[in-house]
């Protein structure tokens, strides 16, 4: 290997060669090293013990430096004085431990090194110095054998690392050679039916044999083969990404006659004599026109809808908000931390690139991940296997976890509201949501190029990480995708992203007026997707040439179509460019003119070096997609065969004809209903101060909060809820689900979460996210149908408009042994909601009412079959009086679990003794004789709130609580109350019976539900 | 430029830099009037330090925290800024760090500052270094150079933490602490600031800085739920002339009631008086009215 006898510590460096000098930083002998006591801890968790371990940081600094240089980058650079020692050159490892050494590959970002680089420059004026990092690791107790496997389930992935086993030294780093122009056409005109599919399959286009006929013909038409960019651009613009074709697609559907779906008088479709249904556009015939027949009836507070990176509501007379939530799973699959990172990045941008740039204010993030435990070698005795090219569950989440922390932290955007949702068919295809909310001023809501205006790029150079992301996230993964797309993998830089957001904020609010027309974000697709769509009406001419790159050696392709991180593309009138660029040289961000919007013939062209290498026209790349009809046919029975109490049974898998006690313990400690504190306390929730209703509430933050509020705009007493919906198992076909049913009871459960915290229903907009197995098959697509037809019905019924939306379909897994694992159909239903004064704001922890206690209140119908969507919208309408006028204590959404674990949550939200639910209230209330029922069903439009003595009297059944509910006509029934002077936690039979049913400690209701995710 | 009415407050920002608005507003509310420069631009021209009437340097994760979190920042700040800023605690100018901060600061050298040393010379390995001086706090005695002595290590969890604390306020010499407080009926809830790092261990360099420390009065700030693993639950310190304050925990973030973490349990009647956290912006605009510095 490359010896550790290359370089002596310090020793004659006097002739200034540029050579390697490398640096090892470990905590001092003595300290405590928290990050070797984590690794130990986790590496005897998946069976390894260890004696000991040693964690050092290494740097590789590549330059000419004299030794005194070299000292001080040492010690005043990599080495913190009071912790750390720092060691030149390759040391030797302690005798008996094996060296495990984790380096980025070669073109792999690496950030912290660009830092290093920048930080040598300003400590010791060198400016031709190249970095890298890595770590190393010295396992005291393992076998080589084993230090590999610990290598690689905790410490590297290799799509983006390497493992060394010996000391990494190398002499130079490894350079890009600059390739010499080469234009390249693709034959596609004279290929047959099977050679343009084979062309689609190896090129990892990702087209269909329809597409790649109907570019066929245009180039037949045009006379000539196109360029291998020209292909390119045409795949990323119309993958299922970027254009939405399935959802966008005319769709014959078929199911039973008898269906509760009402089929007749909706907006594109048409019943058809033999009693299929045709559909016109089908995103346009559901979401899309719920929303736009609200605003047609008098909805005035939606401003853009559907045609920006997010849509934008109006917040108040001179503010916007707006929302985009997206999915970034196949990155995700491969690379968690990474994939997870970007998600967020990415969608960070959208909210930059939404009008003329709005600033970021919260995150969210749900994960739908694999049940961690239990996954072992069959082998071994029966536990699951682990299909190959998965990752473990575990270590998806927690890395997502991870990714979602460090780009969110980065970028100074709290992370406010999310959820996990653990489900086994996410094994191979786990899903990451990560969603955005931005504030704007209203009279920035609008942005468009014009013909003349200068291609701007912005941020992050481009190389060759994160290609054909596009058409890979549009794909379907199997057991190698790993190694196939590993170039796709994109690994982000939030300080970089931090910069340009500075930057683009500043240049919005210049004092001459924004210096910009237009902004977006460059996403799947890169340059090819931003300019594409920036230029869609007026044409545009690029000079691939002018990017700046990372390294040498990208093909003007590569330049193209690179989804590297941290890049915005904006249109600039020419005398505003200098004003621009004095900016981003403030906030040390790259400006580069790409171009210039506006054609003669609207076209797309695309030169580099001089040669045009493209031209396509924006006509044919935005509406040259053939319009297919897909078929859906459905074939469940009409009647949903789960009743009540199987409900819970089902998607918690705990058995409810066990006792009460062990019950209620068990679905509190249940990974979908447990506490996501573990997750929750690694963001940061409150940067930027705006979080007054934070996602964890009670005096210790042990209660998960329904809702998280912010105030967008200092100083305003209004706020903003944010929240989300999601119903995997009311919707799971194979768990005799109706993907209508799962939209209906999203929707209302974000609806419900955004109530309860004191969001006003009547200005609640919400946004569709759909992952779904591969609709090429039509049961699949019928659920996507009626899912989307539960959507308008929903928005309709509850006036929530869908401001945006995204799709994800083809979520599922190939198995080695040619098995196909396909996700539950999951739609995640996100809200914000508007909070007229934040100083009447209700959160779900117990209160107890003072000396005279207070009654818990069920508020909202008895479960039903289907929800009743009509006494949703009267319930919680009803929740929102009840808040305004300031009568409730405390309100809880109850979902999974039903009405004895939103009690339980109250309770140990807060610590509160002396609580009590009666079962024969709750039978009533619940229309049931069965307890289990009552205590555990799940049900629809429901919540749980907490009166005051004050407002319920409970010897006269008297107070302006009961007036109130008695005039908006909702149902409610007390079904417990909290006394004072009492202890536990009670589920008794009757008021006052002798014996109860169960009785708890809270600390024991706590630690069921704190215990499980407390990783 | 003096306006004795509303001293002017320089938030100092960098790539990375993400607490600076909410920096601006408590001083804002304090009284101030905020002003956030890039340390680039003051790099430039350093002479705009001398502007100010108090310094802030906010939170975030600047250059990333890359090596370490507020490294290259205090490296920035050490070679190109160290004598302004020096010159400004001399004039009398409180400055605050708050978490990536009072990083920066503690490498920097300004905390817990001149006079306390370790007894580890910079970069000697595991040295047996000279003992601690640990001269008596108030000189600022410029021939002796700024070490760095204290460190904010990971958290013993290895983890970054989001949580409220409660916090105890030990008698000290900081200016930003004096009297934050005085209801002892409510304190328990009151008293409490957030976290957000995942580098805020407290450590000395030695048991003899430590104890300089803390009899020096320069401990001005302890976590009464000590979740980081910190040396003596130290959550923030100022230098000997007071001025200086660092401290892990966001006061910033804790400017009005509605974000204390529970507040709609909380008694309304408290919504009257100044948090704790602004009462420490409070404080520092206060002694700058009543000491009215001179700017140069």
């Amino acid at each position: 290997m490359s010896g550790a006898t290359a370089e002596v510590s310090g020793a004659g460096a006097r002739a200034k060669a540029a050579r390697m000098h490398r640096f090892e930083v470990r905590t001092k002998s003595g300290r405590t090293d928290p990050r070797a006591a984590a690794l130990r801890r986790e590496a005897a968790a998946i069976g390894i013990p260890l004696e000991d371990v040693r964690v050092a940081r290494l740097y590789l600094v590549h330059g000419a430096l004299d030794s005194k240089q070299v000292n001080r980058i040492a010690m005043e650079l990599l080495a913190n004085p009071v912790l750390e020692d720092v060691e030149q050159g390759a040391s030797s490892s302690p005798s008996g431990a094996v060296c495990v050494e984790i380096h980025p590959l070669p073109g792999v970002m690496d950030p912290p090194a660009r830092t290093v680089e920048a930080a040598i420059g300003a400590l010791i004026d060198a400016h031709d110095v190249e970095a890298s990092t890595g770590w190393r690791y010295e396992l005291t107790g393992a076998t080589r054998e084993q230090a590999e496997g610990l290598a690689k389930r905790l410490l590297a992935n290799p799509v983006i690392q390497a493992i060394h086993f010996e000391p990494f030294f190398p002499g130079a780093f490894p350079h890009g050679e600059k390739r010499p122009f080469q234009l390249s056409h693709v034959t596609i005109r004279d290929l047959s039916d099977d050679e343009l599919q084979t062309l689609s399959r190896d090129g990892h286009l990702f087209l269909s044999l329809d597409e790649m006929r109907a570019i066929q013909t245009y180039y037949r038409d045009a006379n000539r083969e196109p360029t291998d960019i020209e292909l390119e651009t045409l795949a990323q613009t119309w993958s299922e990404h970027c254009v939405h074709k399935t959802l966008k697609s005319d769709v014959l559907y078929r199911g039973p006659k008898d269906d509760i779906i009402d089929w007749s008088n909706r907006p594109g479709h048409v019943v058809q004599p033999d009693g299929s249904v045709k559909i016109d556009n089908l995103l346009k015939s559901t979401v899309a026109a719920a929303t736009h027949e609200l605003i047609a009836d008098g909805l005035d507070w939606t401003l853009s809808v559907f045609v920006d990176n997010a849509g934008i509501i109006a917040f108040d007379d001179d503010h916007a908000v707006c929302v985009k939530v997206e999915t970034h799973n196949h990155p995700s699959a491969i690379e968690p931390y990474g994939g997870a990172a970007t998600g967020v990045g990415g969608c960070i941008r959208d909210i930059m690139g939404t009008g003329l740039a709005a600033k970021p204010i919260a995150n969210t993030d749900v994960f739908c991940v694999a049940y961690p435990d239990g996954w072992g070698d069959t082998a071994q005795g029966g536990a699951k296997q682990l299909p190959a090219g998965c990752l473990h569950p575990k270590r998806i989440l927690k890395q997502v976890v991870a990714g979602v922390r460090d780009y969110g932290n980065r970028m100074g955007v709290p992370t406010v509201s999310g959820s996990v949702y653990f489900d086994d068919r996410y094994v191979g295809n786990p899903l990451v949501y990560c969603g955005c909310v931005g504030v704007m001023p209203r009279d920035k809501i609008d942005g468009h190029a014009k013909p003349g205006d200068l291609i701007v790029a912005l941020g992050g150079r481009t190389g060759r990480d994160g290609i054909h992301g596009a058409t890979f996230s549009s794909a379907e993964l199997t057991d190698t995708h790993a190694d196939e797309f590993s170039h796709a993998v994109q690994i982000g830089n939030a300080i970089e992203e931090k910069k340009v957001l500075d930057a683009i904020l500043r240049a919005r609010d210049h004092e001459s007026g924004t210096l910009f027309r237009a902004i977006t974000d460059c996403g799947a697709g890169g340059f090819s997707s931003a300019v594409g769509e920036m230029g869609e009406k007026v044409g545009a001419e690029v000079h691939l040439e002018r990017a700046p790159l990372k390294y040498d050696g990208l093909t003007y392709s590569e330049i193209w179509i690179s989804e590297a991180q941290e890049r915005m593309v904006l249109s600039v009138a020419p005398d505003r460019l200098e004003a621009l660029q004095e900016i981003c040289d403030e906030e040390s961000v790259e400006l580069a003119v790409l171009g210039t919007f506006g054609t003669p013939k609207s076209e797309l062209i695309l030169n580099f070096h001089g040669n045009e290498v493209g031209r396509i026209g924006m006509e044919f790349l935005h509406d040259g997609l053939p319009k297919l009809t897909r078929e859906a046919t459905w074939s469940q029975s009409p009647e949903r065969q789960r009743g009540v109490t199987e409900t819970s049974s089902n998607a918690h898998n705990v058995d409810l004809n066990s006792d009460v006690r062990s019950t209620l313990l068990n679905l509190l400690s249940h990974p979908n209903i447990a506490s996501k504190r573990w997750i929750v306390r690694q963001y940061d929730h409150e940067v930027q101060g705006g979080a007054v209703i934070k996602p964890l509430v009670g005096p210790n933050g042990d209660g998960p909060g329904d809702a998280t509020v912010i105030q967008p705009v200092a100083g305003s007493t209004q706020g903003l809820a944010i929240s989300q919906g999601l119903a995997v198992p009311a919707g799971d076909p194979a768990a005799g689900g109706d993907p209508y049913l799962m939209a209906l009871e999203a929707v209302d459960e974000c609806v419900r979460n955004l109530v309860c915290v004191g969001a006003d229903p009547s200005r609640i907009a919400i946004l569709d996210n759909f992952c779904w197995p591969s609709c090429a098959k039509p049961e699949n697509l019928a659920s996507l149908v009626r899912a989307a037809e539960g959507c308008y019905d929903a928005a309709k019924a509850y006036r929530t408009p869908f401001v945006s939306g995204k799709d994800s379909l083809n979520n599922q897994f190939t198995t080695e042994d040619g098995r196909t694992i396909e996700i539950p159909p999951t739609l995640l239903i996100t809200g914000i909601g508007i909070v007229p004064d934040v100083s009447e704001c209700v959160t779900m922890d117990l209160k107890g009412g003072g000396p005279k206690g207070s009654s818990l209140f069920l508020i909202g119908p008895a479960p039903r079959k289907a929800l009743d969507v009509a006494e949703g919208v009267r319930t919680a309408n009803a929740i929102h009086e009840l808040i305004r006028a300031g009568l409730i204590l405390s309100a809880h959404d109850v979902s999974e679990g039903g009405v004895a674990v939103a009690a339980a949550e109250m309770a140990l939200a807060s610590g509160m003794e002396g609580v009590t639910l009666v079962t024969d209230w709750l039978a009533q209330a619940s229309e049931t004789k069965d307890t289990a029922a009552a205590l555990f069903g799940e049900g629809g439009s429901r919540y749980l709130v907490e009166v005051s003595a004050k407002h319920f009297d409970r010897s006269t059944f008297e107070g302006a609580f009961r007036d109130q509910m008695e005039k908006s006509g909702a149902k409610f029934a007390g079904v417990g109350f909290v006394e004072p002077g009492q202890k536990g936690f009670s589920i008794v039979p009757t008021a006052g019976a002798a014996k109860s049913i169960a009785q708890f400690d809270v600390d024991e209701l706590k630690n069921a539900f704190l215990g499980t995710l407390d990783w | 430029m003096p306006d004795t009415d509303r001293p002017l407050a320089l938030i100092l920002r960098t790539a990375g830099t993400n607490c600076d608005g909410e920096m601006c507003r408590a001083f804002e509310l304090a009284g101030a009037r905020a002003e956030r420069i890039h340390i680039d631009r003051l790099i430039a021209d350093p002479s705009r330090l001398r502007d100010a009437d108090l310094i802030g340097f906010p939170g975030g994760f600047s250059y990333g925290d890359d090596i370490a979190s507020g490294r290259v920042l205090a490296v920035k700040v050490r070679e190109r800024l160290l004598g302004e800023l020096l010159a400004a605690v001399e004039r009398g100018v409180p400055i605050i760090g708050v978490c990536n901060g009072f990083q920066a600061l503690v490498q920097i050298g300004l905390l817990p500052g001149r006079g306390i040393e370790g007894s580890r010379q910079r970069g000697s390995k595991g040295g047996e270094g000279a003992g601690a001086q640990a001269s008596m706090p108030g000189s600022l005695d410029a021939s002796m150079p700024l070490k760095q002595s204290v460190a904010l290590a990971d958290n013993v969890t290895a983890r970054f933490i989001d949580h409220w604390l409660p916090v105890e306020f030990p008698e000290s010499r900081c200016v930003w602490t004096q009297e934050l407080w005085s209801d002892e009926a409510h304190a328990a809830d009151v008293l409490r600031l957030p976290i957000a790092h995942g580098e805020g261990r407290f450590v000395a360099a030695d048991e003899t800085v430590l104890r300089a420390i803390e009899n020096g009065g320069q401990v001005a700030l302890r976590y009464g739920e000590n979740v980081n693993g910190s040396e003596n639950a130290i959550a923030g310190i100022c230098d000997a002339t007071g001025l200086v304050f660092g401290l892990m925990p966001h006061p910033e973030r804790y400017a009005e009631w509605t974000q204390h973490p529970y507040w709609t349990r909380l008694d309304r009647g408290l919504f009257n008086t100044p948090t704790p956290g602004l009462k420490m912006f409070l404080n520092a605009v206060e002694h700058v009215k009543a000491g009215a510095p001179v700017n140069a």
